[in-house]
Formats: structure tokens, C-alpha cells, sequence
């Protein structure tokens, strides 16, 4: 990795942790240039808008968790094993590295307005998604996981775990987010596979 | 151009100069055997005017210099195959697994289709006669026609691209891999480059490519894109993590262009 390769990603890092504990207007490129300990001239040499550094962490972002994804659909396993994989890395980085997440939930979705341009539809979330369709096609082809439109499987998916991560930034879960992992991935798997006939 | 180059010596629907008696009898050699029809070895399955066809084959073939398949059934089966598949197959090929009615033949040549185009039948005799080079692959089909996909020269890859689908049969605008059926982008054959009649192709006239030279031909629910988790298979030898990639994003936008009739007698 080359020296400004390198420092870009340090950038990346740290916007990231202060987009997502302030909030995007709430932080300036000024505010990231300071810690980083760059004159803000040289922040705009990296990136020329805050507009254009939040589009590109959200497809960092994006990718972050898309190759946690990734690596999980690359193992030899059946879905409900798959389930209980995704949910417990998808918690572990929700503790561990809270921004990855706090980004998309805090700054991404509610700031729609920032990534009209550049980030329409799928096209900065792309690596995630695809993983995710991946991992449903994956499913249902072996039989496993009842057939139905993707949209409403991956909402039951990501929307819960995205519900709980939100919970847990709040502070409101009455026990630590990872000791609800195996409920939650049964809860996913349960609501996800195919029903016998009965 | 065929019948000035070509002598049919039997066929047994057309009134040619010799019976099949004629030609199992004799010791004269001939350059082409052409099967039509899925094949099998068993008597009771596949006889003709009192002889059963695998007698009718190990004769025949052994006159032939090379024996041409016309057609997915003797290619490898086809629909009659999914009646029997232990007794009924290809010549050289049950589906897409090696071992039909021979499981090695260097005369064969596959022309698979259903029907196959007569163009790609006559070329490849043409080329035989003349002694050109005919590339197979690996189904012993010739390259020069089946290293294409229906879907190159299909007029509908702008709609495929941006993920427009085709509202009904007939119609010219949109694309019928989402929800059609189509299967052009992952059949070989080069309908949509030489066409038929040299004028048109299925996805021309609004139609879905039923896949008809490949070895699973006929699948079920020819009208029907088969998904899971309402995602489609991926196009031949596209990975699908590129392709619902791609697929995601291209549908995000919305083409006005695209949505709107081709020729709109109203605006």
C-alpha cells in the first residue's frame, strides 16, 4: 500500500468515527483535518467535498462488511450455520468497530440527501447487497431457505440486525449485544427457511 | 447449391433412389450419416421396418465417414430422453453427460437445436466436403456457430443492461431474461447473428430463447424465468457476484428512455 493510499484510509477511518459519534453536519472538514493533524489545504488535496469523503465511506463501509459477507458465503456450510456466522460477526463489528455501522444507520440512511448524487440506489452499497443476494440465491437453490421476493427476506435480515445494533447504541439492551447472537440467528433462520409441508 | 453438391441416397420420408435394405446391404461407403431423433439400443424402444435401430446404427456407421447429428434429441436426447433416461439418449452424449448411444466416436458431430438451423447443417457439411477446418466444442458442435450466444446480436441487450423488463409477448421493447424466460445469454448458438430465414429470431418477434442447443433442452416452464429468492441465474460464465452486482446497480436507475414505447404513435 503507498503512502497516500495508506493515509487515505487513516482519513476514512477516523471521518468515520466522527461522522458517525457527531454527525455529519455537526462535523467539518476542518474538525477531521485537526485530528488528523493536517492543515485542512491538504485534507481538500484527498478529498474536494464532505459530499464526496461521505460517499466514499459509504462504499468503504460497504465493503468493509460486504467482505465480513463474503467470507461467510466462501465457507462450505449449510444456511442456518451461514445465519449464525453472519449475525455473530455482523454484532462482533458492531462492538468492536461500532462505525461501520453507525454510519450507515446514523449518517447514510438518514441523510439521504447527501448521496443522491454519486450514490443512487444500490450503487455505493453494491458490495454489501451483493453478498447478501448471494448468500439468498445460495439458500434457496439448496433448498433450505423458502423461496420469496429477495427485498422482504433481506429486510426481515438486515432490518433486525440493523434494529438491534441501534438498540444497542442506545444503550436500551438490558444484557451485552453478543449474548443475543444465537437467539437472534435462530429468530433469522426461523423466520428464513422452508417450512415442511405440514 | 446443396443438391448440385450432395446426393441424398436414403431418407425414409422423401422418395430417394435407394431403400434402407439398399444401403445396409451394400458395401459402397458414404460420406454422411445424418441422424434425426433421440436413439437407444433397446428393440423395443427404437426399431425400424423390421430391424432394430442399434443394428441399423453399428451398420450404418461403420459406412459413414462422419455421422451427423441434427437436432438436440440426437445430440443428446432431448424430450425424449426425460422419458427414459437409462434407455434413451444422444449419439455420444444423455444430457450433458458423456456416453449416448456410443461413448466414443470421433465421426460425430453435433448440431444441436430444435430445430437446428438448417444454415448451421448445411455449412458444416459444405466445410466437411471441402476438407476445411471444423473447430468442435466440447460437445462436438461446431465452434464457428455454437462459441456464440443467442444473446450477441439480441436487440433487446440495451434493456438487458439496464434491467428493463418486456411488459408482454410481442412486444419490442425490454428484455425477457427476468421474467420470460429467455435464455440467451446463456445458450450458444448465433441465432440472433446469421437469424432465421436471414430475417428474424425468437427475441426479435418478442419471444424467449427456450435454450433449444443446450444439453438440458427442454427444461419445464419453457415462459418462465426460473429464481431464487427472485434473483436469476447468471449469464454463461459470468460469476454471480459480478453479475447481481452489476445487475443491483443498473437497476437503482431508471431510464426514462428505456420505459417508453420504441415507436410511440402518440408523442
Amino acid at each position: 500500500m503507498d503512502k497516500k493510499t495508506k493515509k487515505t484510509e487513516l482519513i476514512l477511518e477516523t471521518s468515520l468515527l466522527l461522522f458517525s459519534q457527531k454527525g455529519f453536519y455537526a462535523t467539518t472538514m476542518p474538525d477531521i483535518a485537526k485530528k488528523m493533524n493536517m492543515s485542512v489545504g491538504n485534507f481538500y488535496n484527498y478529498f474536494s467535498s464532505k459530499e464526496s469523503l461521505a460517499q466514499e465511506l459509504i462504499r468503504y463501509s460497504s465493503d468493509k462488511v460486504g467482505a465480513m459477507i463474503r467470507s461467510v458465503n466462501e465457507e462450505d456450510c449449510d444456511s442456518k450455520e451461514k445465519i449464525e456466522k453472519i449475525v455473530s460477526l455482523y454484532f462482533k463489528l458492531a462492538v468492536e468497530k461500532p462505525q461501520y455501522l453507525d454510519y450507515f444507520l446514523r449518517v447514510y440512511l438518514a441523510n439521504k440527501e447527501i448521496f443522491k448524487d454519486g450514490c443512487e440506489g444500490m450503487v455505493c452499497v453494491a458490495s454489501f447487497v451483493t453478498e447478501m443476494m448471494i448468500f439468498f440465491e445460495d439458500g434457496v437453490r439448496k433448498g433450505e431457505l423458502r423461496d420469496q421476493n429477495f427485498f422482504s427476506a433481506f429486510g426481515l435480515f438486515m432490518g433486525y440486525l440493523g434494529g438491534f445494533v441501534f438498540l444497542n447504541g442506545e444503550n436500551i439492551l438490558d444484557n451485552n449485544l453478543e449474548s443475543f447472537s444465537k437467539d437472534v440467528a435462530f429468530n433469522i433462520y426461523q423466520a428464513l427457511k422452508v417450512h415442511e409441508a405440514s | 447449391m446443396f443438391s448440385k453438391v450432395f446426393k441424398i441416397l436414403h431418407h425414409p420420408q422423401i422418395n430417394t433412389p435407394y431403400s434402407l435394405e439398399d444401403i445396409l446391404k451394400t458395401d459402397a461407403k458414404v460420406d454422411f450419416l445424418v441422424i434425426e431423433g433421440a436413439l437407444s439400443r433397446s428393440e423395443k424402444i427404437l426399431s425400424r421396418f423390421g430391424y432394430s435401430f442399434k443394428d441399423i446404427l453399428d451398420i450404418l456407421s461403420k459406412k459413414a465417414k462422419y455421422i451427423i447429428c441434427a437436432g438436440s434429441c440426437a445430440s443428446f436426447g432431448g424430450i425424449f430422453r426425460l422419458q427414459n433416461e437409462a434407455k434413451i439418449f444422444g449419439a455420444l452424449f444423455s444430457g450433458k453427460e458423456k456416453g449416448g448411444f456410443w461413448f466414443n466416436n470421433s465421426k460425430v458431430i453435433n448440431i444441436s437445436g430444435c430445430p437446428m438451423h438448417p444454415r448451421w447443417f448445411v455449412e458444416t457439411l459444405l466445410k466437411l466436403h471441402y476438407g476445411d477446418k471444423l473447430s468442435l466444442d466440447e460437445y462436438r458442435r461446431p465452434k464457428e456457430v455454437y462459441s456464440y450466444l443467442v444473446h450477441h446480436g439480441c436487440l433487446r441487450n440495451e434493456y438487458f443492461e439496464w434491467k428493463v423488463d418486456c411488459k408482454d409477448y410481442g412486444e419490442k421493447e425490454g428484455c425477457l431474461f427476468y421474467e420470460h424466460g429467455c435464455q440467451g445469454p446463456m445458450t450458444h448458438a448465433n441465432c440472433n447473428k446469421i437469424l432465421w430465414n436471414s430475417v428474424s429470431s425468437k427475441t426479435r418477434v418478442g419471444s424467449a430463447c427456450f435454450g433449444c442447443t443446450e444439453f438440458d433442452f427442454p427444461r419445464l416452464a419453457l415462459y418462465e424465468t426460473k429464481k431464487h429468492m427472485s434473483l436469476p441465474s447468471a449469464p454463461y460464465g459470468i460469476s454471480k457476484r459480478a453479475y447481481y452486482s452489476l445487475a443491483g446497480v443498473a437497476k437503482g436507475f431508471k431510464i426514462e428512455r428505456l420505459e417508453k414505447r420504441l415507436i410511440d404513435e402518440n408523442n
